[in-house]
């Protein structure tokens, strides 16, 4: 009977063989598709059990907090004036994912990112949980605040981006309509997904979308201090003179190009380019990128930052481009900021904070300060300028026209002066009957730039087809800036 | 049955050395035995502390007291094996131990994360851990008891067909009996409930039925060779001869597939079928019976939805993920076992309590994830080498009962390890099984303490000098051995 036994225990011992095995299989090799199975809530649930990193304002303020629970994720997130800075700092939701800073920073305030390396080790050897980083962010809570209020007093769709010209910091990004991101970080799973459900319908105007960062609108008349940027660099000046025909046609077509209602824009054949930039004559500025070329008009944009397409705040930012210019009469469009030009938010008002800094485009920034759990500094962001895009004279010659389409504009002044470029995109498959987007673009005080801002509101706001950007955004932009200068 | 075990088979294999020369008395290798079960009491002492301390629980001296109480049991049972079977194998009782101690603090882990949790249905959790412990202590109670009255393990085979039948009738008593003695509980109508216990009659049925086989077969052993016909070039012994085995194992088979006992089922029939290859040397037996498991497992397949359930959580438990009855309990042991990977969570650290069932059928899943790949894989090991020094006793046992027992013990608890962990590591579809010595339940445990105490019987009468070791006729060859005939010891 013992050669079967034996031959038993061989058995025995395959069966053992094959369970290691497989658990090699499972547990080694093919690992990884099991941990990363969406339905593997392991490794979320052990982000979840670490404390997760605070989000502070850029004067101290929690904007995103973590509170400790009873149950089995052990901390909620939350945000304090939730929609006011809901497209800065997304949601954190266990069934949704992650948005904004909290995924752009996600390493960081989940404690795993590399800076955080010596302070895991001592974690391991005390024996205490390792926590997150936190983020400390450029926002000033009055500025955002002031950007949010505005742009929701009257229900407008749009967004507002307010930069320090000097530094690249940015003071307010606002993105209505938002969200409450405390819904989405909820650990009541229903109320999870009814928030989601709602956010996601149609007609809700797509608050979970950053307009600031993701949305690309047309340019419109603001992409008119860029054709002037680079007709003075083409050694033109604020007197070289243009048409000022209330209406051209279009080089090699029948279509007409007319100025706002078709108005002249001066008494005689020509206009200076400060005129035509102040009053915004589109007959003057066609003729003035059809002289300055596809080329020149397209690296004076790249040099503004357009064509930026690995851009990060660090979240990620859509690309601006000009569109392809196939021929003249694109050229004339493309230099009335129509056509295929399509900008972001916060580009444009990256193109005002060059202008306002004397020409130096100043890298955006978001994250002033990287803390440790302890919340002291690990890390701070330092301002990096990435180009020229103007000579320092040029950048003088620009604004002062600027200060002028101010007063054109009917500004009454904010208590310093300022220099702004207002637009009115067309948009829509049928311009004439598509209510505009109303742009405005601006710093100040303009001698001594400290804040630039790029206000966009969609449709119109109240105003409807007979919207500009003069009446709609401006007022919001300068309540902006006020905030910010009287509250220094 | 009443005629005695036959002569055993003279084969004294490698036993032989420390029997043949009188007065000489082998070493008891009690000593080692009580190093390695301290070493395995350390072992459990410090996992408790891991969990103690992963879970975030203050430590007492509390610990101190639990650790030196599972030595103290365990100390007990040694003393037993040391007073009423000086011989038996060293190594089965520290695996045993560490098995048991392992499943105690995983089975207190999984008490601590539900520790108040609600259910839908209104009732709170259950901690059952102490429970276990006091199964443990009347485990160990039987397995004293066991050894110091089976004095022989061959005594055992006297009663063979008394052990058939009540084994049989045990079997199928939660079957017939009525719901609120034999409750019905996840599907499975295997338990008898009386009063606030619950007993899985089936897990003692088991092993009677394994006493009745080994002795039928060693009885009628001379039979199968004499009488019988040739068939496709096998020796099928007459119908007569082997009819009541065949009954007995087709009813019991029946019986718990009908009971929805899959695990139980698979686990009984392979057990048999060794018995019976070991038993008549005929490999042939293993390829009839694997061609009958086929047939009767398409068959079954065809006939049950529970079963063709099993076989489709097995195929893509993910894409049966959120079916009631579905992949989830499967895809959260593989999840935990991934993400676990080589080293673990630690023990206390990682998230096995989502897993359904996580501290009885998948109470190794909750191992591999929280010690890893390594500590599952010690695991397996620790299991072998149980298993393969049982068979070891039953190879260097004297009689042919004692062997076929043995052997068959030995591969039961191997073939439970092979079926639940199969299960639970996708390698074969999930059953429905405990883990030997580590799963939390009363019946499973007691019955594999009486299995323990079998084996150790059998071995220590492996091992120990013959008592009137009488001057045999002649000494044979050694290549002539096995065809000697040894008077069976009085």
């Amino acid at each position: 009977m013992n050669t079967p036994l034996r031959r038993v225990g061989m058995a025995m011992m395959v069966m053992i063989l094959l369970l290691l095995g497989n658990a090699t299989w499972v547990q080694v090799i093919n690992a990884d598709e099991w941990r990363k199975n969406p339905y593997n809530r392991r490794v979320l649930l052990d982000e979840y059990a670490r404390k997760r990193g605070l989000i502070i304002a850029a004067d101290g303020t929690t904007i995103a907090d973590v509170k400790e629970t009873t149950d089995r994720l052990k901390f909620l997130r939350t945000y304090s004036n939730g929609p006011a800075y809901a497209p800065v700092t997304g949601y954190l939701s266990v069934t949704y994912g992650t948005s904004g800073m909290e995924r752009a920073e996600n390493d960081l305030l989940n404690g795993s990112d590399d800076r955080l390396f010596a302070r895991r080790i001592s974690a391991l050897i005390t024996g205490r949980d390792p926590v997150g980083g936190n983020v400390q962010l450029t926002l000033q809570p009055k500025v955002q605040q002031v950007a949010y209020d505005q742009l929701t007093a009257k229900g407008f769709t749009g967004s507002v981006v307010a930069i320090k010209p000097e530094t690249g910091e940015i003071l307010a990004m606002a993105s209505t309509p938002s969200y409450d991101p405390n819904l989405l970080a909820s650990h009541d799973a229903g109320e999870q997904a009814t928030a989601w459900k709602q956010l996601n319908a149609e007609g809700s105007n797509d608050p979970l979308v950053n307009r600031a960062t993701q949305a690309l609108y047309p340019a419109g008349s603001t992409l008119k201090v860029i054709v002037a940027a680079g007709a003075l660099a083409d050694g033109k000046n604020k007197d070289t003179q243009y048409t000022a025909a209330g209406t051209i046609k279009l080089p090699n077509t029948q279509t007409d190009l007319p100025n706002f209602n078709g108005t002249p824009c001066g008494p005689g054949q020509t206009v200076s380019m400060e005129t035509a930039l102040a009053k915004s004559c589109n007959t003057a500025f066609g003729e003035m990128a059809g002289q300055l070329g596809a080329n020149k008009l397209r690296r004076q944009a790249e040099k503004f930052g357009f064509n930026d397409p690995g851009l990060k705040v660090p979240l990620p930012v859509e690309t601006s481009t000009l569109g392809a210019i196939p021929d003249e009469a694109a050229l004339y469009q493309t230099g009335i900021g129509q056509r295929d030009v399509q900008i972001t938010p916060l580009e444009n008002a990256v193109v005002a904070a060059t202008i306002a800094n004397g020409g130096k485009r100043m890298q955006p920034y978001l994250v002033s300060k990287i803390l440790g759990p302890d919340l002291k500094g690990i890390e701070d962001t330092e301002p990096d300028e990435v180009e020229t895009a103007m000579s320092k004279d040029n950048a003088a010659a620009l604004r002062d026209m600027m200060i002028q389409s101010e007063i054109n504009t009917g500004g009454q002044g904010i208590g310093v002066q300022v220099a702004s470029k207002t637009g009115t995109a067309e948009h829509g498959n049928d311009p004439l009957k598509t209510k505009p987007h109303a742009w405005y673009i601006a710093f100040a005080p303009a001698q001594k730039p400290e804040i630039a801002i790029a206000v966009i509101v969609e449709d119109g706001g109240d105003r409807g087809l007979g919207a500009t950007g003069g009446k709609v955004a401006a007022p919001i932009g300068r309540a902006v800036m006020n905030a910010y200068l009287a509250g220094r | 049955m009443s005629s005695p075990v036959p002569t055993g088979e003279g084969s004294p294999g490698a036993s032989v050395a420390t029997n043949t020369s009188p007065g000489l008395r082998p070493p008891t290798r009690r000593g080692t035995e009580l190093v390695m079960l301290s070493f395995a009491a350390g072992l459990v002492t410090l996992a408790l502390i891991l969990v103690e301390l992963n879970q975030e629980r203050s430590l007492s001296l509390r610990i101190l007291y639990l650790g030196l109480a599972y030595l103290g049991l365990f100390a007990c049972a040694h003393l037993a094996v040391r007073r009423w079977a000086p011989y038996a194998d060293p190594a089965i009782l520290p695996c045993v131990a560490l098995l048991n101690g392992l499943g105690l603090v995983v089975i207190h882990r999984i008490d601590l994360a539900n520790e108040g949790t609600v259910f839908p249905d209104g009732s709170v959790w259950d901690p059952v851990a102490f429970k276990q412990v006091i199964w443990t202590a009347i485990g160990l109670l039987l397995f004293a008891a066991t050894l110091k009255f089976l004095t022989d393990h061959r005594m055992l085979a006297r009663f063979g067909y008394t052990f058939g039948l009540v084994g049989l009738v045990a079997l199928m008593l939660p079957g017939v009996l009525p719901g609120f003695i034999a409750p019905e509980i996840n599907g499975a109508k295997i338990w008898l409930r009386i009063g606030p216990l619950s007993i899985q009659p089936g897990e003692f049925a088991k092993i009677l039925l394994m006493v009745f086989f080994a002795a039928f077969l060693v009885s009628k052993r001379d039979l199968f060779t004499t009488a019988g016909r040739r068939f496709l070039g096998m020796d099928l012994p007459r119908a007569r001869d082997l009819g009541p085995l065949f009954a007995a194992w087709g009813v019991a088979v029946a019986v718990m597939v009908l009971q929805k006992d899959l695990g139980s089922s698979l686990l009984f029939f392979g057990i048999v079928l060794v018995l019976l290859y070991v038993a008549t040397e005929r490999a042939a037996w293993v390829v009839l019976g694997l061609g009958l498991f086929s047939g009767g497992a398409v068959v079954a397949w065809k006939l049950f939805t529970h079963v063709q359930q099993r076989v489709a959580n097995w195929q893509d438990p993910i894409a049966r993920y959120e079916k009631i009855g579905g992949g989830y309990q499967i895809s959260q042991s593989l999840f935990g076992l991934a993400t676990g990977g080589i080293g673990g969570a630690g023990l206390g650290a990682g998230r096995p309590e989502m897993i359904p069932e996580a501290n009885t059928d998948f109470i190794t899943a909750v191992i591999g994830e929280e010690l890893g790949f390594v500590g599952f894989a010690a695991l397996l090991l620790i299991y072998m080498i149980f298993a393969l020094r049982g068979l070891r006793s039953a190879i260097a046992v004297r009689d042919s009962f004692g062997k076929l027992l043995g052997g068959g013990l030995a591969f039961a608890v191997c073939f439970q390890v092979f079926i639940v962990v199969g299960g639970v590591t996708k390698l074969i579809p999930m059953t429905g099984i405990t883990a030997p010595f580590l799963s939390y339940g009363g019946s499973s445990l007691l019955a594999n303490y009486i299995l323990v105490a079998l084996l150790l019987r059998i071995s220590a009468s492996a091992r120990a000098p013959q008592r009137a070791p009488k001057p045999k006729p002649q000494q044979p060859a050694i290549a002539d051995q096995h065809t000697v005939m040894v008077e069976r010891p009085k």
